[in-house]
């Protein structure tokens, strides 16, 4: 507990106006709180890191925090991020997006974002659900679901955020629960440290919006569920198909060295210096 | 014998803007390829790496802003170039640097619009848009350039203002400018006046992000220097938190305004020639304002007492310029490769002083000295 309390005095801001915006019960603080511990462990100072999001509960989270922090516009932290990254390589740029910031309106920057292999860590909180705007569906919202959009069912199918950013080419990618803290703690620290794309994708709860319109139970229940519904890919790997069936994976899913952007960009202005012509 | 002056170079209106954003010390850009500015990407994909400052292509012209605000929050001088289809998708990040006060140049070759439009034509269509394209209240700064010349020196101009102001600058070019090559004198290295931003003199305790100055311009940390402080798109109190206090939205929002208006003076650019007494006067902007010009010379040989005002500066909106012409002029005439955009502002500012007539065309095609000429006759 008391280093818990360390943690608080030395990340969070003290000139900024608690309480937080975030419901009582949500999991973003748990996320928070993993993130903090990740950077505390590797010791990164708090000057060389820059935290961005986009708009959404998540992206109110950079404001507490004791970092160089940016707010951006819906959908386009990635963006932002990408300009701070390649201008001074030397900060370590941290971008966090909910589920329709990431994959619906910057659906197109978090793939292209992910090809690149910019040595950014993306951290993505998945609820299922618009939550700021009051509950309107979201790509990730499972078919069959209730939203205030899709009061009569939703019939679209929801994008496996994880598996669309291996697909799109990130060296890193790790997906946990808000219920599986520990694990969380690891998979951030992973992310920080690899060199290339990493994204954390971080399975939450909203009991507030999707929750109540789905009758999930409240914050409790919902954690509940992840506890019941996440596997670890070490025991999937013992797992039958059909057990797997109403499960989704957890763990380290991609883990791959690739030609970083930066170095490679490093690499073009030597060339250019040297007067290499362009089409040497 | 003369010597050969080795900085008279042939150069097309996107090159100039290149070669002066590097001599205006832009060191990063991200852009998208669009017709009619590409070639300023291209070029500044070959230069940038060896001054050790960086290109990116992006997926679309809403991440390539994006980049270029997120550099230049590090203290990286940056820029895009765009034309119409772009300039659209970009105002919504053009509002963030407006809001987060996040210095950078936005190139805008205007082609036909609206939409997809006319790909290579020339057109004044964005004017307007350039003003109030993206949502709420903002200050905004646009230049406007008619020659090679001048889109050189109008970057380097544009970047100093967005440094100094602490807010976006729009550079707009017609196509027919961007594109047409002139022989011009590039000034020797180190007679520009470049600005850079002010910085925080004071600790980083001490150090209140958004804070009113006298100036109405907050000294701007870089990321990564110290000074951790928050910036957001959401209307901020003077430390850079969101605030939804009524006496903090509204000082906020003054001083965005003051800041630009309180030095107009300095931002307010153009030419005015013989408008005193004039039968006429005419008032242009960009390639047009090259066919006015000899528009006008052409009338004073038949005769009429023709003025001449040329605007450099398109926002803020040189009212102190346009104000005393339309008291002692008959007639103004303001032509303009649009269905009339500065002509309103022109009539907003009349109050009945004289008549205000205009000449519009939106065939793809230049106004031409002979066509406003004809319009003088008609009208004077």
């Amino acid at each position: 507990m008391e280093e818990f309390t360390k943690l608080i005095h030395k990340y969070l801001r003290h000139d900024k106006k608690f309480p937080h915006v975030w419901c009582p019960g949500c999991g973003i603080g748990i996320m928070l709180g993993a993130l903090i511990r990740a950077i505390d462990r590797i010791g990164y100072e708090k000057d060389e890191v820059v935290l961005v999001s986009g708009i959404g509960c998540s992206g109110r989270l950079p404001v507490y925090v004791d970092f160089n922090t940016l707010h951006t516009t819906h959908g386009r932290a990635l963006t932002f991020a990408t300009g701070i990254k390649l201008a001074k390589p030397g900060l370590k740029v941290i971008v966090v997006m909910g589920d329709g910031d990431a994959v619906a309106i910057g659906g197109n920057h978090f793939i292209h974002a992910a090809r690149r292999n910019i040595d950014l860590t993306a951290i993505i909180l998945n609820n299922s659900v618009y939550g700021m705007t009051g509950g309107q569906y979201s790509p990730t919202t499972p078919f069959g679901m209730r939203s205030t959009t899709t009061m009569y069912t939703n019939i679209e199918h929801a994008f496996k955020i994880s598996e669309l950013a291996v697909t799109a080419g990130a060296a890193f990618v790790g997906r946990g629960t808000v219920y599986h803290a520990k694990l969380l703690d690891g998979l951030m620290e992973k992310a920080f440290l690899k060199q290339g794309f990493s994204v954390v994708e971080v399975i939450a709860h909203c009991h507030t919006q999707y929750g109540k319109l789905n009758r999930l139970g409240g914050p409790v229940e919902m954690l509940q569920w992840q506890r019941d519904h996440a596997v670890t890919v070490e025991s999937a790997a013992r797992m039958k198909p059909e057990e797997m069936e109403d499960k989704f994976l957890i763990g380290v899913l991609a883990d791959r060295d690739l030609p970083v952007y930066t170095e490679q960009y490093e690499r073009i202005r030597q060339r250019a210096k040297a007067g290499q012509g362009k089409d040497a | 014998m003369k010597k050969r002056n080795v900085n008279e170079v042939l150069l097309q209106g996107n090159e100039a803007v290149a070669e002066g954003a590097l001599r205006a010390g832009c060191r990063f850009f991200a852009g998208y390829p669009i017709t009619p500015a590409t070639e300023i990407a291209e070029i500044m994909s070959v230069k940038l790496p060896r001054l050790d400052g960086t290109f990116i292509q992006m997926e679309d012209e809403i991440a390539s802003l994006g980049a270029v605000i997120g550099a230049s929050l590090t203290g990286t001088k940056s820029m895009t170039a765009t034309s119409g289809p772009g300039f659209s998708l970009m105002q919504e990040n053009l509002g963030f640097a407006c809001i987060a006060e996040v210095p950078c140049v936005l190139v805008n070759v205007m082609r036909g619009g609206p939409s997809t439009g006319l790909p290579t034509y020339p057109a004044q269509g964005d004017v307007m848009q350039a003003r109030w394209g993206t949502h709420g209240d903002h200050p905004m700064i646009a230049l406007c350039a008619s020659t090679v010349r001048e889109c050189f020196d109008l970057t380097i101009k544009a970047f100093n203002l967005s440094e100094r102001f602490r807010n976006p600058v729009i550079l707009l070019l017609d196509e027919v400018v961007a594109h047409m090559r002139e022989k011009v004198t590039l000034p020797e290295e180190g007679l520009v006046e470049i600005f850079d931003r002010v910085k925080p003199k004071v600790p980083p305790e001490w150090y209140i992000p958004y804070e009113d100055t006298p100036a109405g311009v907050p000294p701007m940390a870089s990321f990564g220097e110290g000074y951790r402080y928050h910036v957001t798109g959401l209307t901020h109190d003077v430390r850079g938190f969101p605030t939804s206090r009524p006496d903090e939205i509204g000082p906020f929002i003054a001083r965005l305004f003051r800041k630009i208006s309180q030095r107009f003076p300095e931002i307010q650019m153009g030419e005015v020639d013989q408008v005193d007494g004039a039968d006429i006067t005419v008032i242009a902007y960009g390639s047009v304002a090259r066919s006015a010009k000899r528009a006008v010379r052409d009338a004073r040989e038949r005769g009429i007492k023709a003025g001449f005002v040329k605007l450099t500066t398109i926002w803020p909106f040189m009212k102190s310029v346009v104000e005393p012409v339309l008291k002692t002029s008959k007639v103004v005439l303001v032509p303009e490769m649009n269905m009339g955009q500065i002509s309103r502002e022109v009539k907003r500012v009349n109050q009945g002083y004289t008549r205000v007539v205009t000449l519009n065309k939106v065939d793809g095609t230049i106004i031409t000295p002979e066509e406003i000429l004809d319009r003088i006759i008609e009208v004077a």
